[in-house]
């Protein structure tokens, strides 16, 4: 067991490693730098202007010396003016009122726990990462909160049946559930809920508000549109699950002896028809957060999608690099929790 | 010119009767829930035909007023279509003259449906797909947005991207043009949006891109994920190891990251785009020709024809999609739809990798894959001619839930004004033009909004559908 965590731990730095350098090529390529220094130092600015701002700043070196200096195994570059005062440089950014090259560390990578300094928000990137990350959070709690729940009563409610009335019809709701992508199922929310046209305003069609404190009026739209779409796929696989196991030799030797049909759905046929739901409800973390993206993009909530797209459309690199080290972790951790919660939870199935 | 009402003339006998539908529709649904919950489901009847099982008598009522009032409520929605196409001009209402703009693809669908119907039994799986009523509805709902790209030219009654009329910005549904030209149409049936275009006009044209793109884009992935799952799958080892590894690595990468580092208009002054799209759009070339050359290797004349086509075809579009270096001028994409497309593809190919290596891993245990080997015939054949063929069925139901998924990744796309141009009148593009003033002017962005679910929920249907439709052969 050990071993295999160990290994897999293992794959997860060489994953993360690659996608991180991926990252890092993208948002350093010449027009993307060129990108940058337009929107740091203004957007008249002529070539030669921007070549010098790039050497000032420290984005000149290679690109292979600068993802080390980004994950700290390579001293970062120092540019100093004629009387030796620093003036740019990776480990400066974001720092000031230094006056001689001392003063600055050599080395403020990942390993060194910097994560940089942000351009578009002029403050380090942990910080900005940290409050979003919290805000998320509380999206992510809320719509997990009402998926789960809804999607497993939905999936054993239709599998305890399989081909009734009830199956068809929830399978049906499932299937449209799957096939509302959030940007149209969040419009319709606010269409419905939030506009004049309908009237019924029953809650706010933006949660710009909730950084202040989460509301019904507020949160409702955002959670039930993230929830709607990732509760379908759960409820199918829920579904498939206890349709599978009311076919056991077990509950057919429950439904002989004469168990209410009720007590067979709790008491046996529950437990194990949940084992598969939960690695399905694992898996569906990392596809949360394109769902998180639109949703802060719609109803205006300043969270961690909201910096990923800040960050990618002022390409904002040492930004980029944290979300995307943030994303491959959540995806790489939920699917080893996946893997070990299900060895755990089904008796016929040991690691190796 | 009067604004146009909802219904037109048929609203006041058809509006009360299809709120009593469907009132009638959700109590029974729900009674029809709750008996099912609180009763017990069957019970064993004896009589002279022996022993049979009887669900109870209420639950058959439910059942019975369920279907019945869904019936009338497609009745009665038959009927505003119907009606409105019958009802002269002026009294159409704005369902009724959609409706009629809509004529060719009601005409298109009903052949369809009766050519179809009629030849079921000598149709194979796509015939079997017509017993099953949500295969039907789900097809009906694909085809139809088939045949609104294929006639979009007839039903527009504006151009989607040109006809700026001043006065019609976020008007609402039915509002008539200030002073209409002679032979123009003239009203804006679903309202104008933000720009003044024709909100309508600009849905069924939307039809037309993201028709053309996520199908092909599909396929192109299909064909990525084949020709090297299907090796990685039969042949193992370390060829398997690193694919496996770097298709992770691409899951892994949250899709909507990709895109905004992909798809930037830096990303295509770079190049980028072309590069990929050189190294993808290889694959179906290649996927051909070992395919014609393990089948045929043995008849030289045939199997150097079908190379040689391949090659020759092939190339030539290889040189135009990708290179852009067409030598008659005729196949190009333009920067935008070529990384868009690029980048679909590339995001799908690591999923469809895993599944067809999957499938591989399972058949390659069967008998007759054996036999073929103790035959000896040669690695692809078998991979191609053995093994592929007898995974067509999930592939098959896959393809369709992936055409939806890569037709929401290409709304996702547009929603972010990511790749295609602004004026762009697909649905992404049109939802995200909107949703500023969604709470004000609902129209433009709910309009896109409803046909991209409905179409990927007729996908979807008809997967399942086809799913169910080949697990009973």
């Amino acid at each position: 067991m050990a071993f295999f965590i160990l290994r897999r731990l293992g794959v997860m730095l060489l994953t993360a490693l690659c996608m991180t350098f991926v990252v890092f090529l993208l948002t350093n390529l010449p027009p993307n730098l060129e990108k940058l220094a337009k929107t740091q130092a203004g957007s008249r600015i002529t070539d030669t202007e921007v070549t010098s701002w790039l050497e000032r700043n420290g984005y000149a070196a290679p690109i292979l010396l600068r993802y080390g200096e980004w994950l700290g195994v390579w001293p970062a570059d120092l540019v100093t003016d004629a009387e030796g005062t620093p003036i740019g440089g990776r480990c400066l950014r974001g720092r000031s009122g230094i006056t001689s090259a001392d003063e600055v560390p050599r080395y403020c990578g990942v390993i060194q726990g910097d994560w940089g300094y942000s351009t578009k928000y002029r403050v380090g990137v942990a910080e900005i990462i940290g409050e979003r990350l919290a805000r998320t959070g509380i999206l992510m709690f809320w719509a997990f909160a009402t998926m789960v729940p809804l999607a497993l009563i939905i999936g054993v409610l239709a599998g305890m049946r399989e081909g009734s009335g009830l199956d068809r019809s929830l399978s049906t709701f499932s299937i449209a559930s799957t096939s509302t992508p959030e940007y149209v199922s969040g419009v319709i929310f606010v269409v419905v809920f939030a506009s004049s046209m309908v009237g019924l305003k029953w809650f706010n069609g933006s949660a710009k508000s909730a950084v202040d404190g989460v509301t019904f009026e507020n949160f409702t739209l955002p959670v039930a549109t993230i929830a709607l779409y990732g509760m379908g796929y759960i409820a199918r696989m829920t579904r498939a699950s206890m349709a599978e196991v009311m076919t056991a030799q077990y509950i057919r030797t429950a439904r002989l002896k004469g168990v209410k049909f009720s007590t067979i759905v709790l008491r046996h046929a529950l437990r194990n028809a949940l084992i598969a739901p939960f690695t399905v409800i694992m898996l569906q973390f990392p596809w949360l957060l394109t769902g998180v993206v639109i949703v802060e993009a719609l109803f205006v909530y300043p969270g961690f999608g909201n910096a990923l797209v800040e960050g990618a459309q002022n390409n904002d690199i040492d930004l980029l690099l944290a979300v995307s080290v943030v994303a491959v972790v959540v995806v790489l951790v939920t699917q080893l929790i996946s893997d070990i919660g299900y060895a755990f939870l089904n008796p016929r199935i040991r690691v190796s | 010119m009067e604004p146009m009402t909802w219904t037109g003339a048929l609203g006041p006998y058809l509006n009360p009767a299809i709120q009593i539908a469907a009132l009638a529709l959700a109590v029974s649904a729900l009674a029809n829930i709750l008996v099912a919950l609180f009763s017990a489901n069957e019970r064993v009847q004896y009589s002279e035909h022996g022993a049979v099982l009887q669900s109870n008598a209420t639950l058959r009522f439910t059942r019975m007023a369920m279907g019945l009032s869904l019936a009338a409520l497609v009745a009665i929605v038959l009927g505003y279509i119907l009606g409105g196409i019958l009802m002269p001009a002026g009294e159409k209402g704005i369902v009724g003259s959609i409706a009629s703009r809509f004529t060719p693809v009601w005409i298109a669908l009903a052949v369809t449906f009766v050519v179809s119907i009629a030849f079921k039994k000598r149709l194979g799986l796509y015939g079997h797909l017509f017993d099953n009523v949500i295969g039907m509805v789900g097809f009906g709902l694909v085809m139809f947005w088939v045949f609104t790209a294929i006639f979009a030219d007839a039903i527009v009654p504006f151009d989607p991207v040109q006809d700026v009329i001043s006065g019609m910005k976020n008007k609402a549904p039915g509002t008539p043009l200030p002073n209409p030209a002679e032979g123009q149409f003239t009203h804006y049936l679903l309202g104008g949006d933000a720009l003044a275009r024709d909100v309508f006009s600009r849905m069924v044209m939307g039809s037309r891109v993201v028709l053309t793109i996520a199908p092909a884009a599909t396929l192109f992935a299909f064909m990525v994920g084949i020709t090297l799952g299907v090796p990685a799958g039969y042949m193992g080892g370390k060829f398997d190891t690193v694919l496996s590894f770097i298709a992770n690595l691409v899951l892994a990468f949250p899709v909507i990251l990709l895109f905004f580092l992909l798809v930037t208009p830096e990303i295509i002054t770079m190049g980028v785009p072309t590069y990929m799209a050189a190294v993808l759009f290889l694959f179906p070339i290649i996927f051909l020709v070992i395919l014609w050359n393990s089948r045929f290797h043995t008849r030289t004349g045939l199997r150097n024809l079908l190379v040689a086509l391949t090659v020759l075809i092939g190339g030539w579009l290889y040189l135009g999609l990708a290179w852009d270096l067409d030598p008659f001028g005729l196949v190009s994409i333009p920067g935008g739809v070529l990384i868009v497309f690029v980048s679909v593809v590339f995001v799908n190919s690591p999923t469809v990798f895993r599944i067809v290596r999957g499938l591989t891993l399972d058949i390659s245990t069967r008998d007759y894959v054996a036999a073929a080997q103790t035959r000896g015939e040669g690695p692809w054949y078998i991979m191609l001619w053995e093994i592929l063929p007898n995974a067509r069925g999930p592939l098959l139901v896959d393809f369709c839930l992936r055409i939806g998924y890569t037709t929401i990744l290409l709304g996702t796309l547009g929603f972010f004004g990511l790749g295609l141009p602004p004026e762009s009148p697909d649905w992404g593009t049109s939802i995200n033009g909107g949703r500023g003033l969604l709470q004000f002017f609902p129209f433009p962005p709910l309009v896109p909004a409803v046909a991209i679910m409905s179409l990927v929920l007729g996908l979807n249907l008809l997967a399942d559908g086809l799913r169910e439709e080949s697990l009973r052969d």
